[in-house]
Order: structure tokens, then C-alpha cells, then sequence
């Protein structure tokens, strides 16, 4: 949690950090645990007892455009199901590691699209291709982000800081892959030297949160403001981290796909750290490679502290977008109320997209979400949490434009089936 | 997937943002009683135990039909928040003295049962509470106000007429007696906690700079209250008393800093915050000079209050919201 300033007349501002640390890699864990999305039903494909290579496809089928890629080599110990924090279903296949990486062959290191999707949709930093793929779409620009977008997070910072070699090998496979020109990196101040030597325009943001999320950006750096509702795709810009711009450069050099995911680990204390770690590791495994131990009622977040996700469980892996874990202690936990609004006015005058959220909130509390959307801006909205974090009478506001995100496009959903 | 890990911890889940400012309501409406302090304080050592008397038992009201609204209605026991009491300790710095025992009860009931809790309770009341209270008593009981009257057994050192009236019906010369600096010195009669200019303004810059009032409103107020007299007293500088003079007596300043910038009853878009401390000026202005009644400033708040859902209609556009042309 951090204080404002004792002059609270001027707005509070949250910096990005910028100056990434080191990077510690991780051993190899003796289990990982990889999630499949089940977009389809059915099976086949892998079964418990089928002993899988490090950098190996796994899908249900093998024309499926869900899959994942085994970081270890090793033994299918259990497959069960598994849901995300929105109900998407997912299964997990736990892989108990060898003792040694033996690498699959399968990897076609061709630069075409069809590779890229079949093999990077699962790298680090999660890139998707698909877009690329929509024939609704005309994607004609790509920006790699070069800072995280999340606060204290410095994965694509220290990626930007010291895989720049990486990252130019990225842009160029992905210039073939895509047929894509126009190649932007989106860096902080202080990373315009190596962002120079990628071979992409290079672009600076602002330090200050929110101005690393993909709708500023567009707006700020790439002057171009999204309608509300519309995501980058929609106007033809696709974003991809430089981790993954990275990864996607060294496996077409090397032929081995990436199996580990940069993180930045932040404990209780807030001291901060850059590891690299195999995706499937058990989050308890990061933590205890850091020296942090959870105890009863600390929260883990996965991602950072104004957009992550708080988890349950220590068991959970690694996955390929987890781009942080900061462990927060119980007395550091935000603490909401269900104390009514008393208009204070701060989430309006913090809001980057200039919503009314006083108003919204009375709609968003009330239940009537199209309203929300159709008078008081819901859709407007980019996601910043800043709101939450300004808000007096502590209402979880980002949770209930979230909510109502979900819900209408849950409503959207059943219209579109009865027609 | 679970079996041979570290030992099950208990995570406590919730949605981000995991960070917080730190801010809160209690915290807020703790800072504003503590910004009335100088002005309560300097009420206290005019008026002595009746002062207090007013200002305790006014909180003490409140906190009760706060307490009695929260058990009818079944709500969470709402006191601990202190908008009650701070409600209570403004509605107190509004009346005189001598104010009658009855007349607290029945303010503090106006204010929280009428004004707060019908509407919903905190945050919901389209009014602001002690001036809602204050302009049901004006009207009701208009004679516990003539602070001349009610103020006659009183002598502090200073003329113990109230400035507003003396102005009102006697014009300019009537208050050639006050000079400016003992005006905001408190060398006044009025109320128990509203006289003392240089301390409420303390408490009000105080509150600005901390951010837990808007500033916005505060100061177009007092430029709507400036310009307004200005424009009266060079129109008739016998009749009509100069914008210092106004600024400095009566509820101006209390209404400045405490009452008008309530975060309920008052807009947070910057043109409707800007407008409607103006107006609000310029209407208090006019009741003084032209209107029945001494001083306007309950019935001006009361009045942009009204205005506030209107006004704040008047905000810039959402990014990236589409207009659909009919």
C-alpha cells in the first residue's frame, strides 16, 4: 500500500519501476503444470503415462489451435480439469521432469504464420497470433511493449536492457512471419539506446501508471484514440511484449522453443527480484527460491499490484503470461468496505479516460449495467484500478466494472444464441 | 496436484487494485473537525460554557438520532464513521449562545433524520446538512437568530451588534465601527464557531491543501461573494457594504469551507464546482443586500444544492465515447 502525499491537493502519482535487477535463474522444478484451454471437448492426443520432450507440442488434436508446449522433459502424471477466475475451463497436465532436458525436434523453424501459430501461441510473455489470422481483421501495425504494465513489474524492461540482440532477431522473424512493416517498441526514457538497436521505431512512454496500458498508448504514442469498446485489434494493432519478441527470436535461431518465463518477484518487505523460471514451476517453488514464506491470510498476486490477479493456491504454476508474483501480507491488503459513495469526486479527477465515475458506480452498485454502458461510459473504461486505489469509502469500483464487463457480455452472449 | 508441496496456506483472494492511498470517510471528517478547532476554540473563550454547551450538546444530538435512525432502519451502527458528529459540530458553530436546548434537538433532527437518513444515509443527501438544519430554523424561528437580541446580556469588549443586520438597516455608516482586522480577529457578534475569520480560514486551507475539500468551490465562492458586493458597493457605497466586509462576516467563511464544499450536495467536474460556488456567492450576496433576510448564506447553499445534479451534467467527454448523430 503506499500513502499519498501530505498535500493531497495535488493528484497522487504512481511511477512504473524502470530500473530492472538481475535475473536468477530457477533449477528445473521436478513438476510442471501446464494449462490447456478446452475451447473444444473431446480428447486424445496425450494420456497419463506418456512421456513427453522439453519443447513439445501437447494439444487435444493435432489440428487444434489450443496447445501447450512441456518446459521439461518427463512423464504425464495426472490430467484433470481446471477453471480460470472467469470460469474459462482449462486442463491441467502435470508433468513429472527427468532428470535431464531432452529437447523435441518437432519445432519447423520456418518463419511463416502458420509456425507461429502452431507453436508461440503458448511462448513467454503469451504473444497471440491470432489476430494476424482473423480475416476480419487488418492488422498493420505491431508495438512490442518495452516496459511492463503493470507498477513495480520489470520484465520487459530488463528484456529491452539486455536481450536487445534477442529482441532484433524477433522483429525481423516477425516482420516474415506476419508480412507486417511497421514494427514499434514502446520503451521507457531510458531504454531509447537499446531499443535502437532492435531495428523497430522506437517510441517513449511516460514512467507514470496507467501510461503503459494498451489504450494509452495507442492515444499517447501512437495518437490514435480507440472508440470505446474497440480493442487495439479492431483498429488494426496488434501488442506483444519484448520478452516474447525475444523468445520468438531465439527459437527461430537456436530451433528450441522458449520454456521459461521471466518474472519479477516482489515480497512482503517490497524488495523486488527478476527470476527465470520454467513454465509449470509451482508458484511455492518461486516463492521459497526467494526466501518468502506465506502464511495464513497473506495474499499472492499474479501480475502486478493495480491489475493482477490474487491466487489461491501455492500449487498453481507459472504460466506464460505470469509476468509477476508480489506476496503481500495480511496488514498490506487494501481493505474494501461496503460503504456507499459519498461523491467525493477523486476517481473522477484520477480517471485517464475522463469517465464520471461517481455516477457510474451508483449504476454499477445498482445492478443496471446498461445504463453503465450507454450513459455513464463503462466501456470507455481501460482497466487502471486507479479508481479503487483513490476511492474514500473503499468500494471495490474496478471489481464492479469488471463485473459488469462480464455480465453484459455474458447477456450479449445468450441475445446472439436466441436470434 | 497438491499433495507434496509446502504446507496449505490460506490465501486470502479479492480483486485489484491490491494498493490503496490510504485514504478514508472517518479519516476525513476527523481532519474537518479538527480544522474547526481554531474557530470553535475562539468560540469557546468569547461565550464560555454556553458556547460549549451548544457545540456538545448539538454533537451529542446528532450522534444520537444518527444512532436511533441506524437501529430503526436495521443499517450498520454508523457512528464510528464521524459524520454525524461532525455534522452535529458544524450545526453547533451556526447558532448563538444562547441557543434554547429545544431548538438543538430539533435542528440535529432536521439535519440527520429529514436531511441524511430519508435520503439513505451517508453520502446520499442531496442537501447539506447544517444549512438545511440552519435555513428550517431561520424561517421557523427567526427570532433566536437575531443575534442583537439574543447576544444582549454579552459584553466582550467589542460592539456586540451583528455587522450584517447593522448594515441591512442602517447602512454603511452603521459599521464604520468595525475595522477589518478585528472583524478577522472574531471581534464580532454571531455564532458560537463562525465569527472567528482568521482561524476558519486556517482550518479551510488546511482542509484545500490536504486535499479532503475542493478548493475549486471554496474560492469561487468567495469570488462570487467578492465580485458581488464589489459591483453592489461601488453601485451605492452608503447603502451597501464593501466585499472585505462580506467576506468577513456572518457565515461567509464557515460556508466557504465547511458547508459548501460537502461532497454530496456539490459537484466534481471542474466547470459545475466553478459555477456553482459562483452562483452561490453571488445569490448569498443578493438575499443580503436585497432580500428579507440577513444573511443569505443557508438559503443561497441550499438553492445550488438543489442545482448540483444539473450542474454537474456540464463534464467533458468520456475518451473514446462515440457520439451517435441523430
Amino acid at each position: 500500500m503506499i500513502k499519498r502525499s501530505f498535500f493531497g491537493v495535488v493528484k497522487p502519482v504512481l511511477k512504473y519501476n524502470v530500473v530492472p535487477s538481475a535475473v536468477e535463474e530457477l533449477p528445473v522444478p521436478n513438476r510442471a503444470v501446464l494449462f490447456l484451454r478446452d475451447s473444444q471437448n473431446g480428447g486424445g492426443g496425450f494420456k497419463v503415462g506418456d512421456s513427453v520432450k522439453t519443447g513439445q507440442v501437447l494439444a487435444k488434436s493435432s489440428d487444434s489451435a489450443d496447445y501447450v508446449v512441456s518446459s521439461v522433459t518427463g512423464t504425464i502424471s495426472a490430467i484433470a480439469p481446471h477453471f480460470g477466475t472467469f470460469g474459462e475451463k482449462y486442463t491441467a497436465i502435470t508433468i513429472d521432469a527427468g532428470d535431464k532436458d531432452d529437447w523435441d525436434d518437432g519445432f519447423t523453424s520456418e518463419s511463416t504464420l502458420d509456425t507461429a501459430l502452431r507453436f508461440f501461441e503458448f511462448a513467454p510473455g503469451g504473444p497471440s497470433f491470432k489476430a494476424f489470422a482473423d480475416p476480419d481483421k487488418t492488422i498493420r501495425t505491431v508495438v512490442i511493449y518495452g516496459m511492463d504494465q503493470d507498477l513495480l513489474l520489470t520484465v520487459n524492461q530488463h528484456v529491452v536492457r539486455n536481450e536487445a540482440g534477442n529482441i532484433k532477431k524477433g522483429v525481423n522473424v516477425l516482420k516474415t512471419m506476419t508480412g507486417i512493416d511497421r514494427i514499434v517498441i514502446v520503451v521507457p526514457e531510458g531504454l531509447v539506446q537499446q531499443a535502437n538497436t532492435t531495428g523497430a521505431e522506437v517510441k517513449t512512454v511516460s514512467a507514470v501508471y496507467p501510461s503503459s496500458l494498451p489504450h494509452m498508448i495507442m492515444k499517447d504514442v501512437m495518437g490514435q484514440v480507440l472508440s470505446a469498446g474497440d480493442s487495439p485489434e479492431d483498429t488494426g494493432t496488434v501488442f506483444m511484449s519484448a520478452e516474447a519478441v525475444a523468445a520468438l527470436g531465439v527459437a527461430v535461431d537456436t530451433g528450441r522453443l522458449q520454456v521459461a518465463k521471466l518474472m519479477t518477484v516482489v515480497g512482503k518487505d517490497g524488495h523486488s527480484k527478476n527470476v527465470r523460471a520454467r513454465i509449470g514451476t509451482p508458484l511455492g517453488e518461486v516463492l521459497a527460491a526467494c526466501d518468502i514464506s506465506m502464511n495464513d491470510r497473506d495474499r499472492l498476486i499474479l501480475g502486478g499490484p493495480m491489475k493482477g490477479v490474487a491466487t489461491y493456491s501455492l500449487d498453481l504454476p507459472v504460466e506464460p503470461h505470469t509476468d509477476g508474483i508480489v506476496a503481500q501480507a495480511q496488514v498490506f491488503s487494501a481493505l474494501l468496505t461496503d460503504n456507499p459513495c459519498v461523491n467525493c469526486g477523486e476517481c473522477v479527477r484520477i480517471c485517464p479516460v475522463r469517465i464520471p465515475v461517481n455516477m457510474l458506480i451508483r449504476f454499477l452498485e445498482a445492478g443496471n449495467y446498461v445504463d453503465a454502458r450507454d450513459i455513464y461510459d463503462l466501456d470507455s473504461c481501460i482497466e487502471c484500478g486507479l479508481c479503487s486505489y483513490v476511492c474514500e469509502s473503499r468500494i471495490p469500483i474496478f471489481h464492479y466494472i469488471n463485473m459488469a464487463k462480464y455480465e453484459l457480455k455474458l447477456a450479449e452472449a445468450a441475445e446472439a444464441e436466441d436470434e | 496436484m497438491n499433495s507434496h508441496m509446502q504446507g496449505k496456506k490460506t490465501l486470502v483472494v479479492a480483486h485489484a487494485p491490491f494498493w490503496h492511498d490510504g485514504k478514508t470517510v472517518s479519516k476525513k471528517y476527523r481532519h474537518i473537525m479538527l480544522a474547526a478547532l481554531p474557530a470553535v476554540l475562539m468560540g469557546i473563550s468569547q461565550y464560555g460554557v454556553p458556547a460549549l454547551g451548544v457545540l456538545t450538546f448539538a454533537v451529542g444530538c446528532a450522534m444520537f438520532w444518527e444512532l436511533l435512525m441506524n437501529l430503526i432502519m436495521g443499517k450498520r451502527i454508523a457512528l464510528s464513521d464521524g459524520s454525524a458528529a461532525l455534522t452535529g459540530l458544524l450545526f453547533g458553530m451556526l447558532l448563538p449562545a444562547t441557543a434554547p436546548w429545544w431548538l438543538i434537538v430539533l435542528g440535529t433532527f432536521m439535519a440527520i433524520v429529514v436531511g441524511k437518513q430519508i435520503f439513505g444515509g451517508l453520502g446520499l443527501n442531496p442537501l447539506n446538512l447544517p444549512a438545511l438544519a440552519l435555513a428550517m430554523l431561520l424561517i421557523s424561528f427567526n427570532s433566536v437568530f437575531d443575534f442583537n437580541e439574543a447576544l444582549v446580556h454579552y459584553d466582550l469588549g467589542f460592539a456586540m451588534t451583528y455587522p450584517l443586520a447593522d448594515v441591512k438597516f442602517f447602512g454603511t455608516q452603521a459599521i464604520e465601527k468595525f475595522s477589518l482586522g478585528a472583524l478577522l480577529m472574531g471581534k464580532q457578534a454571531g455564532a458560537v464557531g463562525s465569527t472567528f475569520g482568521l482561524g476558519l480560514m486556517i482550518g479551510g486551507i488546511y482542509l484545500m491543501a490536504r486535499g479532503f475539500i475542493r478548493w475549486e468551490i471554496s474560492m469561487s465562492f468567495l469570488a462570487g461573494v467578492f465580485i458581488t458586493a464589489w459591483l453592489f458597493h461601488v453601485s451605492d457605497s452608503a447603502k451597501y457594504a464593501g466585499p472585505l466586509f462580506h467576506i468577513l462576516v456572518g457565515y461567509t467563511l464557515i460556508g466557504a469551507f465547511f458547508l459548501l464544499p460537502e461532497d454530496s450536495s456539490s459537484p466534481v467536474n471542474l466547470v459545475p464546482m466553478l459555477v456553482f460556488g459562483v452562483l452561490a456567492g453571488v445569490m448569498t450576496v443578493l438575499i443580503r443586500n436585497l432580500g428579507a433576510y440577513v444573511d443569505g448564506i443557508p438559503f443561497s447553499i441550499l438553492l445550488l444544492n438543489l442545482a448540483n445534479p444539473l450542474l454537474d451534467k456540464i463534464r467533458p467527454k468520456a475518451i473514446g465515447k462515440v457520439v451517435e448523430n441523430a
